[in-house]
């Protein structure tokens, strides 16, 4: 059973404008979750109907569903490694990968030496000879000594080399803040990787959208930076066919239907999102939500179809306010629905400082309040 | 100062710089391998030669010699099996040569032109040149990650310069190799200058080759200058990495008798004495004596080889300047396998612009 706000709320839906649907296999896809997102309208029948097809269903949180959807890339390609720091025997600090390393052997789950350039750079090399490696880093804070990896090789090789060698590799890292962790344990540093070409950048924001974006991620040609919002790891669970089936990338998800304003969030942010929206309904106000999920690249049309029909958007980001996703999105929106717009597109973002210490991390994060208050100001403008 | 070259602590040679033999050579060197190398060596000269002049005039761009080290790339690239990958840095013309990769391409990638990485044969799976430094290195540690992993024999060779043993990834690679076993070969192009920094001013080590302990892998050290040393310290390193035995650190010693690219002007920060000096260690010079000593080189040989390889390096420029022009949207074709949506609304935007400005520049 679901405690997952989007699924009580929102129906699932792909975007209508959803595009990287030309092959055979992403149809497939789309179908797919098309399918998932009735499933998860009516769930009792579903569950009895996955059951009846023989579909392992399981109940689990975010970072359970990353583990579930582990297990099944190995098994389906004998090629899918693990890397990491702790990932092995410890299953890693969030234990992300346990029980891994009992299945697949130490061969599949390896624990690296502590080098975070080295993590990336091994992989790049894997990924050059064919095999599929899936790297983790132990917090997003630690990644910047592999951003020379990923920006000067993983998001480049297949490029330089005219499509000679290619580079499909996942680097996941758990991100964000909100759980009271370290210095460098909080950041939210998606958009580093968004502005670094041939790089996919992909959140997921539940149980079931963990599963199958990261076994699209997996699947994908080329390589893709994996964030995993650590704040709702274990916030909610979900139920997850354990099908095998990934959902696609390049696609916002349009978590719940409204005609009076768009709110534009990815990752932990949809959580308070979804709150915000429920808030402005008892006001009487309907609000669009949509889960960007894949940072880049990013799905423009849905949100241009939905502020083209709402006139209003609110985007709300964790991260640092300034040249952020938050302000590639409005400037896209001034861009191409700027006489669409009945106000003025409002962010709802951290600030430009590093992440407080935890006894002020409470005064950085964007709060359900916060999104109210922009929402209002949006809605303000006649 | 530059180190003395035939009197570097520890490292192994053959052919000393006067073309004498130091000791008795490998059973494997014939006359025919000694021709070999030599020829390999003067065409990838005779290459360098000419991509400078291409490259000074306006025919090509920033180009990185590789004059002097020519024995290091022609024993890596004749130790090397097919199957076998190569993970070059930026001065590994020659050892690409011999791996497959066509002298056009190698002026071509140079030239500005990705198509020149478009390599075939036994380079197939080759990186192509890795421009930032050291990077390349983990990336050979995880090739020869997959190839443990397969369970295949082959191994992996990946070479950097001097200055790139500063860098951390070049301890990280070795320290994995050493740790995991993997079948890796490094070698260090020691050619004592990284740009305009002098092998002394990088490291306080004796040699380099000694890095390898803290890795716990074996180090060695050969003449970079003398073919057959390089030659046989790969090869015996590439046969331990394929059978499993783990990696290798070769610390080749030669000395960089070009500029560092045609960017770059060497006589503002070295002594015209020096560069004079190590002239006289220079690797195909020697290997010219010891084979007219030993009467296996005639100059009748000597004249044919000369005209054979002028006219591969002529056809190759020929093929380099006959090039035709990519596309105007290639660029943009090769970043993901399937173009993403942005990039094909950038490259809408793109045609349209030239389309436009095609017109307006014909009125």
């Amino acid at each position: 059973m679901s405690t997952d706000a989007n699924t009580k709320s929102a129906p699932l839906q792909v975007a209508p404008g959803a595009k990287k649907i030309a092959s055979a296999k992403a149809s497939k896809q789309m179908e797919k979750a098309a399918e998932k997102s009735g499933k998860l309208n009516a769930l009792p029948d579903n569950k009895k109907k996955m059951q009846e097809n023989g579909n392992n269903v399981h109940v689990v949180t975010l970072v359970e569903a990353v583990n579930l959807a582990l297990r099944r890339a190995m098994t389906d390609d004998p090629e899918v490694v693990l890397l990491g720091e702790d990932i092995g025997i410890n299953g890693g600090v969030f234990r992300a990968t346990a029980g891994l390393r009992e299945t697949f052997g130490y061969k599949r789950v390896i624990d690296t030496p502590l080098a975070e350039p080295l993590i990336a750079g091994i992989s790049v090399g894997m990924a050059s000879q064919g095999m599929r490696p899936v790297a983790e880093i132990q917090f997003m804070g630690f990644i910047n000594s592999a951003l020379e990896q990923m920006l000067c090789h993983a998001g480049r090789l297949r490029n330089r080399t005219r499509g000679r060698l290619s580079c499909p590799m996942v680097l996941r890292a758990p991100y964000g803040g909100g759980i009271h962790a370290p210095e460098h344990h909080s950041e939210s540093t998606e958009a580093m990787f968004a502005h670094m070409p041939g790089l996919r950048v992909v959140i997921p924001s539940s149980p079931t959208r963990a599963y199958g974006l990261l076994l699209s991620a997996i699947e994908d040609p080329d390589p893709v930076v994996f964030l995993e919002p650590k704040r709702i790891y274990r916030m909610v669970r979900q139920e997850v066919s354990d099908d095998g089936q990934g959902l696609p990338l390049d696609t916002c998800f349009t978590l719940r239907q409204g005609g009076d304003l768009t709110l534009v969030s990815w990752g932990a942010m949809i959580h308070e999102t979804l709150l915000a929206a429920k808030v402005l309904h008892k006001e009487g106000v309907e609000a669009e939500v949509i889960d960007v999920a894949t940072i880049s690249p990013l799905d423009m049309d849905t949100i241009l179809r939905s502020v083209e029909k709402t006139g209003r958007c609110v985007i709300i980001q964790e991260a640092a306010r300034s040249f952020g996703v938050g302000s590639e999105i409005s400037a896209r929106i001034s861009e191409e629905a700027l006489l669409y717009l009945q106000a003025p597109v409002q962010r709802v973002c951290g600030y430009d400082t590093p992440m407080p210490f935890p006894k002020n991390e409470h005064l950085y994060m964007p709060s359900v309040a916060d999104i109210v208050e922009a929402a209002h100001k949006t809605l303000e403008v006649l | 100062m530059y180190e003395t070259l035939d009197q570097a602590p520890g490292k192994i040679g053959f052919i000393n710089a006067a073309g004498q033999a130091v000791q008795k050579l490998p059973d494997d060197i014939t006359s025919e391998w000694l021709q070999r190398s030599y020829r390999y060596m003067v065409r990838v000269r005779q290459l360098d030669k000419k991509a400078v002049a291409l490259q000074r005039t306006g025919q090509m761009h920033t180009y990185p010699s590789c004059l002097g080290q020519e024995a290091i790339g022609t024993g890596i690239g004749l130790a090397m099996q097919d199957n076998d990958v190569l993970v070059p840095y930026y001065r590994d013309q020659a050892t690409q040569a011999i791996r497959g990769v066509k002298l056009h391409q190698i002026l071509q990638v140079w030239g500005g032109d990705e198509r020149g990485n478009l390599f075939e044969g036994a380079a197939a799976k080759d990186f192509p040149n890795c421009i930032p430094i050291g990077n390349q290195m983990n990336h050979a540690a995880g090739v020869a990650t997959a190839m443990k992993f397969r369970g295949v024999r082959q191994a992996v060779v990946v070479n950097c310069g001097d200055g790139a043993t500063s860098r951390g990834d070049f301890y990280e690679a070795l320290n994995l190799a050493g740790v995991w076993q993997l079948p890796m070969v490094a070698v260090i192009n020691n050619n004592q200058w990284a740009i305009s920094v002098p092998r002394s001013l990088q490291t306080g080590t004796r040699t380099l080759a000694e890095k390898a302990t803290a890795a716990g892998i074996e180090g060695v050290r050969v003449d970079g200058n003398d073919v057959v040393a390089v030659y046989h310290a790969v090869s015996k390193a590439l046969a331990k990495a394929r059978s499993g035995k783990g990696a290798t650190l070769i610390e080749a010693v030669s000395y960089r008798l070009s500029d560092h690219t045609t960017a770059d002007d060497a006589t503002r920060y070295r002594d015209a004495a020096d560069v004079n000096k190590a002239w006289e260690y220079e690797p195909i010079k020697r290997l010219q004596t010891y084979m007219h000593e030993q009467g296996c080189w005639t100059p009748e040989q000597e004249q044919s080889m000369l005209a054979e390889v002028q006219q591969e390096i002529d056809a190759a420029v020929a093929t380099y300047l006959g090039q035709t022009e990519q596309y105007a949207d290639e660029f943009m074709a090769h970043v993901f396998e399937e173009m993403t949506a942005p990039l094909k609304a950038q490259r809408e935007q793109l045609l349209a612009k030239l389309s436009r400005q095609e017109v307006s520049n014909e009125h």
